[in-house]
């Protein structure tokens, strides 16, 4: 049986399969969309899918991060009043708070960051508009992801 | 109107809105608030002197005010993850707004005295 392809009238060129024979005696229609030897090979990728699924991933994880921190900062132990450069320093003394605020920050930067891209496409028309704004919010994402993180682990509970 | 803007209205729309709102106000603090955090590497003293203005009663009003953007972005961005992933989620998604709406409104009350107690005790005194 021949694999190549081969076209009936009103068809077109159908992959992998004789149109008319004995053991498939009525056409084969191939399914739209699908994936063909002739499919161009370079497509965008799923960049916008990932992001997509980031925001969600990330969401239910902030959820416990962000909520949990609002609960010890502003709640427990006497609330606001209790904070200072000492309660910090009790706090980033255990590696686990350490990672907490290291997991939070990057996170809430990333996730805030992707949303607000989506925020600039929606809103500024003209291109460079959208190129400059993007610009200026990925340059305050990455600073402050930097300076987050080089405070968690440089921080000197000794300084004085 | 720019694109992106327009939508059928009613509680989907608005939810969107107030989702967008929150997320970007509360990026905006974040921003803030790391730089704040920073002053813990030039000094104890400095932190602290900025810290104290997170204690004033004002300030603890704006507290209030990111506790209500965060907890409902929180909440009704479960809801939205619960729409995309759960196969009846978009057949209820008016009831799980809802639902937000209400959780929204009993943790806010919870909140009131904790968030906002010290401000009450120093303004009228106790
Ligand atoms: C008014 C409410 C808040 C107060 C009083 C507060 C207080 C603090 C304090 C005292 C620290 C120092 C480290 C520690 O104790 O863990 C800190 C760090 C941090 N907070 Fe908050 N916080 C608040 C809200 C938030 C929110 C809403 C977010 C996230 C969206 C957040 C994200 C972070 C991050 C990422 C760090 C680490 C900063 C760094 O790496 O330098 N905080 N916060
Ligand atoms: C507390 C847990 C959080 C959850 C569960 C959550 C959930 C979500 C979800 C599911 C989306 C996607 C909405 C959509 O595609 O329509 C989203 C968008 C967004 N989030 Fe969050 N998020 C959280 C925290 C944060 C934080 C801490 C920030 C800021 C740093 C933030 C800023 C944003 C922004 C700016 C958007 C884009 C809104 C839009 O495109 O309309 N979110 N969030």
């Amino acid at each position: 049986m021949s694999t190549t392809e081969t076209t009936a009238a009103g068809i077109g060129p159908v992959e992998g399969a004789a149109v008319y024979n004995v053991d498939n005696p009525a056409p084969v229609i191939e399914a739209p969309r699908k994936r063909t030897r002739k499919t161009p090979k370079s497509t965008r990728g799923n960049f916008e899918l990932y992001g997509w699924l980031f925001m969600r991933l990330s969401g239910v994880v902030l959820v416990v991060l962000v909520l949990g921190h609002l609960l010890i900062q502003l709640v427990l132990d006497g609330g606001v009043s209790k904070i200072g450069f000492a309660f910090v320093a009790g706090r980033w003394a255990s590696p686990f708070w350490q990672l907490w605020d290291l997991a939070m920050l990057w996170l809430a930067m990333l996730h805030g960051c992707n949303g607000l891209r989506t925020v600039v496409n929606d809103y500024a028309e003209r291109a460079n508009t959208r190129l400059w704004l993007k610009a200026l919010l990925y340059t305050a994402t990455v600073f402050t992801i930097l300076l987050g993180t080089l405070v968690i682990f440089t921080f000197d509970p000794n300084i004085r | 109107m720019p694109a992106g803007t327009l939508y059928r209205g009613r509680e989907g729309m608005w939810s969107w809105v107030a989702h967008r709102v929150t997320g970007v106000l509360i990026f905006f603090f974040l921003f803030v608030h790391v730089l704040d955090t920073a002053l813990v590497r030039v000094s104890p003293e400095d932190y602290d002197k900025v810290v104290a203005t997170y204690k004033t009663p004002i300030v603890a009003c704006l507290e209030y005010g990111l506790v209500a953007a965060i907890l409902f972005h929180a909440l009704n961005g479960l809801r939205v993850i619960a729409v995309d992933f759960w196969a009846k989620g978009p057949r209820y998604q008016k009831q799980m707004l809802w639902t937000v709406v209400g959780v929204w409104i009993v943790l806010m009350l919870g909140a009131i005295y904790p968030v906002l107690g010290h401000a009450a005790r120093e303004v009228f005194g106790s």
